[in-house]
């Protein structure tokens, strides 16, 4: 790209390294960036920088916080006692938008994937372990994704925690608003036929 | 007449990775076409078609249509979700290990029949809770076979001396069994106990019903494991990752080790 000033190549670079941005995407927002005012440019770049400097993990419940503890864990009015367990910190605003969990949480960034090497160590269990052994924690929600890994990572946490003497419970699954029978797999409709509830 | 730009094909899901916001890019093993990598696209919507059906450890029904890049699924439907198996940490887990073992071990667009029979049958296994380690080894050493780096047996891979009833050794890199003078001789080469290469000759010959018969001593349980381990690692020239965590789970004592002690 030496027809193009280096600063302009440096950011269609840079921004090709984003997820979903290709060449041509990246070349896009650059000149974007370039034709508004120079505000707007330095307003997204004083955010990204913010964005690194000054979050961390909450030190309870690893989300990502810019106080330690999250404002969730400091939150008196919220039970304390059950813990919703999640794969990633971005599981927790669908869960809180819906308004009706007041427990805490716990994340765990990431899920059991054997093939990929993620296995105990790697995921956020001994934290969560030490977290439940104070005995204030009556149940534990296991809110990982209803996929292959989200399902193993539930059995083995489900196997650590039952001996504690801990409720836990899973997520309900089924079928979700706007899918058809049809075309619905086994393992969603077994599972939607099993936690079928009395209709009133 | 059919068009040639689609086809379908039976497919086993081995691998997923999420692909942009809502597609998945899938590794399949079909009995046609061998390996192959597919897009689903909109896989990971909640309302999605494709779903559960291309989930990992499912046996699928798949319609796809041929992209200039990588195929397009655009049907599909379970033939085998493996419900049980999905339940069980064991069996889980051994499912992992053993797709990704097809994966590693397999180049696409190389089909091989027995091969994806095999792995088949194999998950059927799992999936009716036969959770002996015996599933697993076989599986090895049929993958092993099929694949054409089934190891010599019979007679000394150096000296080609026929084999007596005496401790002999293993050598990965000479692909099978050392006489016993040979055997000192090869640095790399481990000890291999008569019983264990008794249990590896009529494995290697006999079907699974047969094989599962065989009752093992947790010692020689665990050599087999290590033989055969050991010599797919040394094909494939890297760590099979699922084999780690099959080595966490029994030190957390979470699986049973169900071989039978007699």
């Amino acid at each position: 790209m030496s027809f193009v000033a280096e600063p302009i190549a440096r950011l269609v670079r840079e921004f090709s390294r984003l997820p979903g941005i290709g060449p041509k995407s990246a070349q896009r927002l650059t000149y974007h960036l370039l034709s508004n005012p120079d505000e707007e440019a330095k307003a997204l770049a004083e955010a990204i920088l913010a964005l690194k400097e000054n979050l961390n993990l909450c030190s309870v419940c690893f989300n990502i916080t810019d106080c330690d503890p999250c404002p969730i864990c400091r939150n008196e009015e919220r039970d304390h006692s059950v813990i919703c367990i999640v794969e990633r910190p971005s599981d927790i605003i669908p869960l809180e938008r819906t308004g009706k969990y007041t427990g805490i949480y716990h994340v765990l960034h990431g899920a059991i994937n054997p093939a990929q090497g993620i296995g105990h160590a790697e995921l956020k269990i001994k934290e969560l372990l030490y977290r439940l052994q104070d005995g204030a924690v009556s149940e534990v929600i296991l809110a990982t994704n209803p996929n292959i890994e989200g399902e193993t990572t539930a059995i083995y946490l489900q196997r650590l925690i039952a001996p504690l003497g801990i409720r836990v419970s899973r997520l309900a699954r089924g079928l979700p608003f706007g899918a058809e029978l049809e075309y619905t797999d086994d393992m969603t409709l077994s599972q939607a036929l099993e936690g079928r509830q009395l209709f009133h | 007449m059919s068009n040639p730009r689609n086809y379908q094909t039976q497919a086993i899901i081995v691998k997923q990775t999420k692909l942009g916001e809502f597609d998945k890019l899938l590794t399949i093993y079909t009995p046609e076409f061998g390996k192959l990598k597919a897009v689903a696209k909109g896989a990971c919507r909640p309302s999605s078609k494709l779903g559960g059906n291309v989930s990992p450890l499912t046996h699928s029904l798949l319609f796809l249509a041929k992209g200039r890049k990588l195929d397009v699924i655009t049907q599909s439907q379970t033939i085998d979700g493996f419900l049980e198996l999905k339940n069980d940490l064991w069996c889980i887990s051994y499912g992992f290990y053993i797709l990704e073992l097809v994966d590693l071990f397999t180049m696409e667009n190389d089909a091989n029949r027995s091969l994806f029979d095999l792995v088949l049958n194999t998950l059927h296994k799992l999936d009716k809770a036969d959770n002996d380690e015996i599933v697993l080894r076989y599986f090895e050493l049929h993958l092993l076979h099929y694949l054409g780096y089934i190891p010599e047996l019979h007679q000394c891979v150096n000296c080609n001396s026929s084999l007596r009833p005496l401790a002999n050794f293993f050598s990965s890199a000479q692909g099978g069994i050392l006489c016993p003078l040979c055997g000192q001789k090869e640095p790399t080469a481990r000890p291999l106990s008569v019983d264990a290469l008794k249990v590896l000759r009529l494995w290697e010959n006999c079907d699974y019903a047969t094989a599962r018969r065989v009752k093992l001593k947790p010692g020689l349980s665990s050599e087999l494991q290590q033989v055969l381990q050991h010599y797919a690692k040394y094909h494939l020239q890297k760590e099979v990752k699922s084999m780690l965590w099959l080595e966490e789970l029994k030190s957390l004592s979470l699986i049973d080790n169900n071989c039978s002690e007699n």
